[in-house]
């Protein structure tokens, strides 16, 4: 094996590509967060459809979003390779044992929030991306494809907000642990920067979970 | 006696305690009642309290692992009510005392829990694991004199403090049967830490940190992530601070080291 196949597929390398490709999605949540904004304004998705016209044709982005696939396909590989080796590593468990005396929840159930996380990633891919690109949407009065519509009708059914409500508190605790997580991870744990991070860190999955969750609880009850 | 209390009252207790008859052998709880412990007691003298009830009935006693009970060699290890040395943090399973539960208690003693430390009997684990990790790699196998060759080297106070922080590392392995990964992470960041912080440790800092954890991961124990609660049981309060030096000495070795395998 390689120096680098090996550094790669031991437990830091794969911890330190978790690391990496998360702080990537965080990067990729925060313009997602900024474009969709624009479903906001009151202007029957005219400038929500012209951005999503922009998103799925320009050749710059377009080759982005195959990092955006590189992106998930490793973290979500690794994550799977690392909690199977985890459970293992323990074996016969604890009889009686008190966790929540030494660590906080979400640290503890970062492999549960994920499942939930990709679990709506799958119906928010099929429902909106995936209709976008291949499927067949009426043009608006601009003559771009008309996707606001198509979020406005998604989110006027119950069940479709509690799950885009329910992912971002998923999301939400997913990122309190793992935004400090992935610096600690990488080795960035200095006295002077780490309380920063911490409360960045915080700060931005509390911020940018609850801009998501807007977005259907808005159409829900106000459009 | 200095420090005991002559009016701090007997206590009865209910043991829930793990058997197992050897490493092949399937484990049970079982039940055993403790009458007048005083709350001096260390725990293990309690135990020992516990084994010659046993004895005298003929019954086979409970084994379990110490050596000094004085908190330093890192022998004892009971998983103790659900938390690694018991219910009282920075101390190991000796340093904790019976006035730390209150009569009637019930008390769930268990062994560690990793796949890479097998039970021998009953409470006593085997963690030579540990052992294979120091052998690949936390050593310093270069000639660096006596301790007048070592106080001529120049080394900031900072940096022997925080060196010296890593060795107070009992090896007790609380931070694996802690960790819900059981991961030896803290361990092994404790010994890559104490020795790369020093200039006689330098000359061969990026082998050892390969060789460790590779030993560290052939062992089977867990990926760490970053959940805390080793440094939360440590005795010795070993930072996870260390754990960050350590990832950064692994990708530092790795993308320099000589080594193409
Ligand atoms: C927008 C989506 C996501 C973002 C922004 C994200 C972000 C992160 C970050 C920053 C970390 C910390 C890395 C570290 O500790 O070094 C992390 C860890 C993790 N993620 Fe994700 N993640 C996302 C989706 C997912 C999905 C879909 C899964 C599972 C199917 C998943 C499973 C995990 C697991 C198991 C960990 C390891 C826990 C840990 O090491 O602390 N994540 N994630
Ligand atoms: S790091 Fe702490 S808990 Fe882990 S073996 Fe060393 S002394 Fe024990
Ligand atoms: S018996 Fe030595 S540390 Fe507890």
């Amino acid at each position: 094996m390689s120096w680098i196949s090996k550094t790669f597929s031991s437990s830091i390398g794969r911890k330190i590509i978790m690391a990496l490709t998360g702080l990537f999605l965080c990067s990729f949540l925060v313009v997602h967060l900024i474009g969709n904004l624009q479903l906001f304004k009151d202007d029957g998705g005219a400038a929500f459809n012209i951005y999503s016209h922009f998103m799925g044709t320009n050749p710059l982005i377009r080759t982005l979003e195959w990092g955006l696939v590189l992106g998930f396909g490793f973290h979500i590989y690794e994550a799977l390779i690392l909690t199977r080796r985890n459970q293992a590593a323990r074996g016969i468990g604890y009889v009686e044992s008190r966790p929540s005396q030494n660590s906080s929840w979400q640290s503890r159930n970062m492999g549960l929030l994920g499942t939930i996380i990709l679990v709506f990633l799958l119906v928010h891919l099929y429902n909106f991306f995936w209709r976008a690109r291949f499927g067949d949407l009426d043009p608006d009065i601009n003559n771009n494809d008309d996707l606001y519509t198509l979020v406005v009708s998604s989110f006027h059914q119950w069940w479709y907000v509690l799950l885009y409500v329910l992912a971002q508190v998923a999301l939400c605790y997913h990122l309190i642990h793992g935004f400090r997580s992935a610096f600690q991870t990488v080795g960035l744990n200095h006295r002077k920067y780490t309380p920063a991070i911490k409360i960045f860190g915080y700060v931005f999955s509390v911020v940018v979970c609850a801009g998501f969750a807007a977005m259907p609880l808005y159409f829900y009850f106000f459009k | 006696m200095a420090g005991s209390n002559p009016n701090a009252k007997p206590m009865n207790l209910t043991l829930k305690v793990w058997r197992q008859k050897n490493r092949a052998a399937a484990g049970q709880v079982v039940d055993y009642n403790v009458r007048d412990i005083s709350p001096d007691m260390s725990f293990l003298e309690m135990l020992d309290v516990l084994n010659e009830d046993l004895l005298r009935k003929g019954d086979d006693p409970v084994a379990f692992d110490h050596d000094c009970r004085e908190g330093i060699c890192g022998s004892c290890n009971l998983f103790i009510n659900g938390r690694a040395h018991g219910p009282e943090s920075g101390t190991t399973t000796c340093q904790l005392h019976m006035r730390k539960f209150s009569d009637g208690d019930t008390i769930v003693i268990e062994p560690w829990r990793a796949n890479s430390f097998p039970v021998n009997k009953d409470l006593s684990v085997d963690r030579s694991a540990f052992d294979r990790i120091i052998q690949a790699g936390g050593y310093v196998s270069v000639n660096t004199g006596g301790a007048p060759d070592g106080n001529e080297i120049p080394i900031p106070k900072e940096i022997a403090d925080r060196a010296f922080e890593a060795a107070t590392c009992i090896g007790c392995g609380a931070c694996v049967a802690a960790c819900k990964n059981a991961s030896a992470m803290l361990f092994v960041s404790a010994k890559v830490s104490q020795l790369a912080l020093l200039p006689q440790g330098h000359v061969e800092r990026a082998t050892r940190v390969e060789n460790m954890v590779a030993q560290m991961d052939i062992e089977g124990f867990g990926a760490c992530t970053n959940i805390g609660s080793c440094a939360a049981e440590c005795p010795v309060g070993i930072s996870l601070e260390n754990i960050a030096l350590l990832n950064r000495e692994f990708l530092t070795a790795k993308a320099s080291s000589n080594n193409l395998s």
